[in-house]
């Protein structure tokens, strides 16, 4: 009885299989499946919706005046403005200030932070001496530390600059000990049995194999120099994107309000897209073939 | 190039929650110079602590390691070791991996590193010795691990120890590509002639490999047995089902079942905190 079952069972595959082989429309995937996959069009399309559906939301209230246009200017509006924003308003003059501030900070906060969380997460004195007093300075919100600054740095380009390093600096360094942290042990004790100093190690194995860990971390804290940057410029500057935005509601231009928040957003989504670029071309070795 | 290692009365505890716990009780051993010692053993018996404590990567409480008449203070290039996963730098693509150690201040002495080309050949010999000469620019990742410890093999034999300290290197590996690594290991000793101490669980690989297989019991580590394997030192696949080493593997596999056995109410002490 078995083996006459099986032997019908083959005899049923066979024609099957070379049906397969005949080039024929594959059967439309299910796309909804549990951490299923999707193709590259698919998803395109899906992103698509995702970005539209608001944009066209935004376009509907505006136009049809569910929301009077003084608080809420439609898309053509945004982009007309934005326009003379660049024309006559003196938008780069804006974008360069504000970049230059962010730079300033978020570089000056790298500069410590990093040799500071390398030593943290490699030797147990210095993460006692370094990790209980930033844990506890992180959670002063930097945007206390304003009123502090202005009065110790005026309103210079210093004050805006430290509050920037202030809502990094501290996370920073906790962050990068942590991405030091996970370096495989059998990594360092293998250096170990080849003779490496302690020096070599840190230099040789710790750091690069930390490396896209540490690059993650600074992808993450730029987003949050922006956030700073734009608290520092509407409390206390005379420039930049930030300032801008809080003059432009002073004139009651939403518009313009509105302008400048797509472009922080846009400044956010390109940086972030160079320094995944970055990352590609830096660690090639994490691309499996 | 061979080296004689001396252990004199190990002593080692790790400090637990419920307090300090004794892993090695007292081992004394001695390894000929060019020995293929292997040490197998249920889990929690010592045997990795003891090859950590060799390698000088952990301290014994109480206790000597003698390697060719010197006292082991700390890791040394004399002693190189194979992990059993995740010990290769991902950043590097095998040669580099391979070269890694000539790069560092501690093997700058000798001669290999006055010419590069010396240097760049024996890493390529070493590799072609693995079997993975057309993998030579390839990244760790794009390695199945057979060849990723294939590598970490080629890269502990680049700075000439006289001592090699294998941890568990195969556990990781199917037991298809872990018989053609143990041949793999055999060979290159044979052409090396290092010094061998090789850590498993897996008592037909200490056998096939050892020419003395020391079994440990667990909680606390001590040394059990230490059988001599009646084998000639050039092994092959036919050996695993040769009847001498059949009825050996009977007998060591049953003696580690009673070292677990015995250890059972040790361990259940231990566990409730109650004193022994």
């Amino acid at each position: 009885m078995r083996i006459v079952a099986m032997n019908a069972s083959t005899t049923e595959i066979s024609p099957k299989r070379t049906g397969a082989t005949m080039p024929k429309r594959a059967a439309p995937q299910r796309q909804w499946t549990i951490r299923g996959a999707l193709g590259r069009r698919p998803y395109a399309a899906y992103a698509i919706l995702g970005v539209a559906t608001p944009i066209l939301l935004w376009a509907f209230l505006s136009e049809a005046a569910i929301v009077p246009k003084i608080f809420m200017p439609g898309p053509w509006d945004v982009l007309k403005r934005f326009w003379s924003w660049i024309a006559n308003e003196g938008f780069a003059g804006d974008l360069g200030i504000s970049l230059e501030r962010v730079s300033l900070g978020f570089i000056s906060s790298l500069v410590i932070a990093l040799p500071l969380g390398l030593l943290a997460g490699t030797f147990k004195p210095a993460e006692a001496i370094i990790e209980p007093a930033m844990d506890f300075i992180r959670y002063m919100p930097a945007v206390a530390f304003v009123p502090l600054m202005m009065l110790w740095c005026g309103i210079g380009e210093l004050s805006k600059v430290s509050i920037i390093f202030i809502g990094t600096f501290f996370q920073m360094v906790l962050m990068f000990a942590d991405d030091v942290r996970k370096v495989p042990l059998q990594q360092i004790e293998a250096a170990q049995t080849m003779g490496g100093t302690r020096r070599e190690i840190v230099y040789r194995v710790i750091f690069p194999s930390a490396a896209p860990a540490l690059l993650t971390t600074c992808r993450i804290t730029l987003g949050w120099a922006w956030t700073y940057l734009v608290v520092a410029e509407i409390v206390a500057a005379n420039s930049g994107l930030g300032y801008a935005i809080l003059k432009a509601q002073r004139f009651l231009q939403t518009d313009k309000i509105f302008a400048g928040l797509i472009v922080i957003g846009f400044l956010g989504l390109i940086q972030d897209q160079l320094l995944r670029a970055l990352h590609h071309a830096l660690f090639p070795y994490l691309r499996r073939q | 190039m061979t080296t004689s290692i001396e252990v004199k009365h190990l002593f080692k505890s790790f400090n637990t929650a419920r307090g300090s716990m004794l892993v090695l009780d007292d081992i004394s051993l001695s390894i000929a110079a060019g020995e293929f010692l292997t040490i197998v053993g249920a889990s929690g018996c010592g045997k990795s602590t003891f090859l950590r404590i060799l390698a000088g990567l952990e301290t014994a409480d109480n206790g000597k390691v003698i390697v060719g008449g010197q006292p082991v203070n700390g890791p040394g290039v004399d002693r190189a070791m194979v992990f059993q996963d995740y010990s290769l730098f991902p950043w590097l693509t095998v040669k580099q991996n391979v070269i890694f150690s000539r790069r560092l201040a501690a093997n700058s002495h000798d001669n290999l590193a006055l010419e590069r080309g010396a240097e760049d050949a024996r890493a390529l010999k070493l590799i072609s010795l693995v079997g993975l000469s057309k993998a030579q620019d390839a990244y760790p990742s794009q390695l199945s691990g057979g060849m990723r410890q294939r590598v970490a093999i080629a890269r502990a034999l680049m700075s000439k120890p006289s001592i090699i300290l294998m941890d568990e290197p195969f556990g990781a590996l199917d037991a298809q590509t872990r018989e053609v690594m143990q041949d793999l290991v055999l060979s290159v000793v044979e052409r090396e002639g290092t010094t061998i101490v090789f850590v498993t669980h897996d008592v037909e690989e200490a056998l096939y490999l050892g020419s003395r297989v020391v079994l440990m019991s667990p909680y606390p580590g001590r040394i059990d047995t230490i059988y001599d394997v009646p084998l000639p030192r050039d092994r092959n696949v036919m050996m695993r089902v040769d009847p001498n080493f059949v009825a050996l593997k009977r007998t060591v596999m049953e003696r580690v079942r009673k070292t677990v056995g015995m250890s059972l109410d040790a361990s259940a002490l231990a566990n409730t905190g109650a004193e022994a």
